[in-house]
């Protein structure tokens, strides 16, 4: 079956430390960089984990001390290669059915990294959209993201 | 929105398939209709939708019109998962340029 697919969103930036400490805040210390306006938990954001295994889960803890999933983690080779399922769904929420992929790769350039970030396969929103159609009516779906995403930048 | 109305206009699963067959190359609706089991008015109802959306487009040639797919249909989300990616990394980058300070 032909489907269209949208190319993948590939974004670089370069850090001043290298690729082990970047791979570390990264992942360990996702919660610490993460825009607060990026939340799934209703209560805000408390903390991000990313379990620290090929299999694991990635999952966020609101204030409340509630879990909202966000996806699992496909590949963990530390400190060069993360690929992560990505489920969230286009207006945040989680769907189980949904599976986009983010790479992220981190290569030594002088003393710093360049951390590399591929998220594809976004063509799977499409076959997704009947479950998140009724999100993105809500008050807190995709209008009100880009409300606060325009705040945020 | 048209991101809405894109990604709700692909959730039938019909409606999906004459836009898979679009993808293999611009078709009239008496040629969809030929690949189908559906009627040739229900074809002309889902281009309908997927016109409105955004994804496809119609020409009109002769008699008939000719659609084809819309490749930026599924644009407006790609742009948002774009920006959104360029905050988070510009985020990250600062964390890491704080870290770096730090005695």
């Amino acid at each position: 079956m032909t489907t269209i697919a949208p190319a993948p969103v590939v974004k670089s930036v370069t850090v001043p430390c290298p690729p082990d400490r970047a791979f570390r805040l990264f992942t360990e210390g996702m919660g610490t960089w993460w825009l607060p306006s990026h939340s799934v938990a209703k209560s805000g954001q408390d903390k991000v984990v990313v379990e620290p295994a090929s299999g694991g889960a990635w999952y966020e803890i609101g204030k409340e001390g509630v879990r909202c999933e966000w996806g699992r983690v496909l590949v963990w080779e530390p400190p060069g290669r993360l690929v992560l399922d990505w489920q969230l769904s286009a207006a945040f929420a989680f769907d189980p059915n949904l599976h986009t992929e983010v790479e992220v790769t981190f290569t030594p350039v002088g003393t710093g990294t360049r951390v590399r970030l591929e998220h594809r396969k976004l063509e799977n929103y499409g076959a997704a959209a009947g479950q998140v159609a009724q999100v993105f009516d809500s008050e807190n779906g995709w209008s009100a993201l880009l409300g606060a995403f325009a705040q945020a930048v | 929105m048209t991101d809405i109305t894109a990604l709700s206009a692909l959730a039938d699963p019909t409606r999906r398939r004459v836009f898979e067959r679009l993808a293999e190359g611009p078709a009239s609706v008496a040629e969809i209709t030929r690949g189908l089991t559906v009627s040739q008015p229900a074809v002309s109802q889902h281009l309908k939708v997927l016109r409105e959306a955004g994804l496809v487009t119609g020409t009109a040639k002769g008699a008939s019109t000719i659609y084809r797919i819309d490749p930026a249909g599924l644009g407006p989300l790609r742009a948002w998962i774009d920006r959104f990616w360029d905050a988070q990394l510009e985020a990250f980058r600062k964390a890491a340029e704080a870290e770096e300070k730090k005695p």
